[in-house]
């Protein structure tokens, strides 16, 4: 124990004479939760609309004044023919161009019906298929009013088997993104510091050359294992804290399930994302190397996390590849816990692969370990 | 010349002997795309739904049916009582819950049937699409249980998708890929080199040859120049033969783009290796102050126009994202020059301004 001590002792005075590395250590994490947070939102808003309006009726304008005052669009332009419309799509002028053609008022008035045209930007497909509905909403909207201006009973006559539909959202009734995304960012956060500094760690001993030191110091693998872990472990929990603490601060993130449990789940996956730090450590010759293995793994394991797209629209192959992956658990357990309640029992099956996989890496760390020395 | 290319093959023996990170340089682009094509949509399907079925008669069941029959919905359980939303919500394996009130066929066939939708609000835009994909399937079981009058005075949208009609979500991530591994290549790794002479104290050494500094540096960054190049070339082959995106512009003008963006990020390495003495720090540092803002606030994943203004003037200042724009414009929209001329200035303006910057915090002598 005492020897496990002092090594740690070792480990933090390492760490923290190094300025840099406490500002990376505290600072940056919420200083990333902060941007992350405002910044990671699939919300569509300020979207840039241009019209091209060939008609010039009272009702085009009334419908222009209705978009007008839509909140997330923005008239941006009025161009007169199909060219200066398609140009302002070209150069980024406008996101969405709408085009009421000549004659829309008569013949909608005539016809009983009308016909618009909408050209959307979709480079970003998901954005364009929101920014369209915008527009959609607004016609329906208008064509509403008129009918209920012109044809009044149109509206009380059309009967037949109706249902009533109401819904509501549960958990975040504001829908706000920022209560989504701040208990999966620090989820990603603390795995990603923790991960970072494990694998470059005994690489870095290695480069430099103490690990011959430390190998022939009369010291348990076991004992030098824990001296390593047990630091990190630390301040991915001192992160965690400081992180929520933050965010229910700032952002007034729900707290709605046990701390305990988070904390509880918190150390079992950083036992594990150690043990995976520590096997590339161990198998990388540089600093750079272990960078890049590390850095690899961390890209892929937050794209297939399901912070920043659901894990659900995944096809079945790459939700099967998520298993294995400790910021998507972190992040569901996050999410669970702080957002709805979910209590130790729900979240059981996360622990479990969690502490599997804590046994496997770290064995193969050790195995590895040993065998170079 | 002869000492510089010769010093150029040290760098690139360097690089080509350490076969783990080549692998790694080469495999992580095809890695990205393969995953950003293939696995990372905004679609939704099969997602985990439960009923609270008060009335358990035909009609009831036949929507069930319907929702099952979608393709968006897969039915988790049948519920017994209302508490069991909310455990099953916290069990984590559904995403929606829709209660049927009792005798909903009666009151169906008098027109005063009602339905209640409960979604997952915890992400939002998951929930409104949800909530949009059962109110269709609903709306479509009226329609053909019985007549409902269609109203007058319609107004039918024609939309058209530009520039990416199937909405393909790869479109958007081709460019996206290309910038942030470029970012990563460019100037992560060479601020790393660097840090690690500096680390190893070969530096020193290299410092007191005949080469001249400037010579050394650019010696430094040459081979990664070529990755850059060879890891762009690979991702936009896996776009254009995988996935079929688009190359609708000139292929000088998207290499020059590139070859600009690429000296932009070299420059930026530079300056973060000359502030730095160890690799940790510099990894650290090139994490903070380049890749994370490259991903979070160039526009590759998240709309800027979104964000609070703050960070949409940060965003300003990012190289990648004024790069990711001409990307976009040059491959999936087929500009010119003409288009692009503002963001390209910009560009080239960045990487001259960085480079200055850098040669003027390069110290000859070390400590």
């Amino acid at each position: 124990m005492q020897t496990i001590w002092i090594l740690m002792r070792k480990e933090f005075r390492q760490i923290f004479r190094n300025r840099p590395m406490v500002f990376i250590l505290t600072l940056m994490p919420l200083l990333q939760l902060i941007i992350l947070a405002n910044a990671a939102t699939h919300e569509v808003k300020n979207v840039q609309l241009a019209v091209q309006d060939d008609d010039r009726s009272p009702y085009a304008r009334r419908l222009i004044q209705k978009l007008e005052a839509s909140p997330n669009l923005i008239l941006a332009a009025f161009p007169r023919n199909p060219q200066a419309a398609f140009a302002l799509l070209e150069n980024n002028k406008a996101d969405l161009v709408l085009h009421i053609p000549a004659h829309f008022e008569r013949d909608f008035l005539r016809n009983r019906s009308g016909e618009l045209m909408l050209q959307v930007n979709a480079i970003n497909g998901s954005q364009a298929g929101i920014a369209a509905s915008y527009v959609g909403a607004v016609v329906q909207d208008f064509r509403m009013e008129i009918l209920r201006e012109i044809e009044p009973g149109a509206l009380l006559q059309a009967s037949g088997p109706r249902i009533e539909m109401t819904y509501s959202n549960w958990y975040n009734p504001e829908m706000d993104y920022k209560t989504f995304m701040v208990p999966g960012i620090l989820g990603e956060l603390v795995t990603l510091i923790v991960l970072m500094l494990a694998a470059m760690n005994i690489v870095r001993e290695k480069e430099i050359g103490t690990i011959e030191q430390l190998n022939v110091t009369p010291i348990f693998k076991y004992q030098f294992i824990l001296g390593k872990l047990l630091p990190f472990l630390l301040i991915g929990l001192f992160d965690l804290a400081l992180g929520l603490f933050l965010g229910k601060m700032i952002f007034q993130i729900p707290l709605e399930g046990s701390l305990l449990v988070v904390f509880a789940f918190c150390v079992v996956n950083l036992i594990a994302v150690l043990g995976i730090g520590f096997l590339i450590s161990t198998f990388a010759e540089t600093q750079q190397q272990a960078m890049f293995i590390s850095w690899f793994f961390i890209v892929i394991f937050i794209l297939m996390s399901g912070l920043f797209t659901p894990i659900e629209s995944m096809p079945p192959w790459a939700q099967h590849l998520t298993i294995p992956n400790p910021v998507a658990h972190f992040v569901e357990v996050m999410r669970q816990v702080l957002l709805k309640g979910s209590g130790f029992w729900d979240v059981r099956d996360n622990f479990a692969v969690m502490a599997v996989m804590s046994v496997i890496f770290n064995g193969l760390a050790i195995w590895n370990y040993r065998k170079q020395t | 010349m002869k000492t510089f290319l010769a010093f150029v093959r040290k760098e690139f023996y360097h690089i080509l002997r350490d076969k783990r990170s080549l692998f790694i340089l080469l495999g992580m682009p095809i890695a990205q795309v393969l995953l950003f094509g293939y696995a990372i949509t905004m679609e939704l399907r099969e997602v985990g739904f439960v009923v609270l079925d008060n009335s358990k008669d035909s009609e009831s069941k036949e929507l069930i049916q319907r929702f099952q029959a979608s393709g968006h919905f897969y039915l988790v359980d049948n519920l017994e009582y209302e508490e069991e939303i909310h455990q099953s919500f916290q069990a984590g394996t559904i995403k929606l819950a829709m209660v049927i009130p009792a005798n909903f066929s009666g009151n169906f066939g008098e027109g005063k049937a009602t339905l209640q939708l409960i979604a997952d609000g915890t992400e939002p835009n998951t929930a409104t699409t949800l909530v949009n994909y059962a109110q269709a399937i609903i709306r479509q079981f009226q329609l053909d249980k019985g007549k409902v009058d269609e109203l007058p005075f319609g107004i039918e949208m024609n939309t058209r998708m530009v520039y990416n009609p199937a909405l393909r979500s790869v479109y958007m991530f081709v460019p996206g890929v290309i910038t942030v591994l470029l970012m990563l290549v460019s100037a992560m790794m060479t601020s790393l080199t660097i840090a690690r002479e500096k680390e190893l104290g070969t530096m020193e050494l290299l410092l007191v040859s005949p080469i001249h500094p400037l010579m050394i540096i650019i010696g430094k960054v040459v081979p990664y120049i070529l990755i850059g190049l060879l890891d762009a070339s690979l991702i936009l082959a896996i776009g254009i033969l995988v996935f079929g995106v688009p190359v609708l512009g000139s292929w000088l003008l998207l290499f020059t783009v590139v070859v600009l963006f690429i000296l932009t990020s070299l420059s930026l390495g530079i300056l973060i290796s000359t502030r730095v003495d160890t690799q940790q720090t510099a990894l650290m540092g090139s994490l903070v102050a380049l890749m994370m803002p490259s991903v979070l606030l160039s526009g590759f994943i998240f709309p800027i126009e979104s964000m609070p203004l703050p960070l949409q003037v940060i965003a300003q200042v990012i190289p990648a994202k004024w790069f990711i724009v001409i990307l976009k414009d040059v491959m999936l929209k087929g500009v010119g020059l003409q288009v692009i001329g503002w963001e390209t200035l910009v560009l080239a303006g960045m990487a001259v301004f960085f480079i200055i910057v850098s040669w003027r915090n390069f110290k000859i002598r070390l400590g």
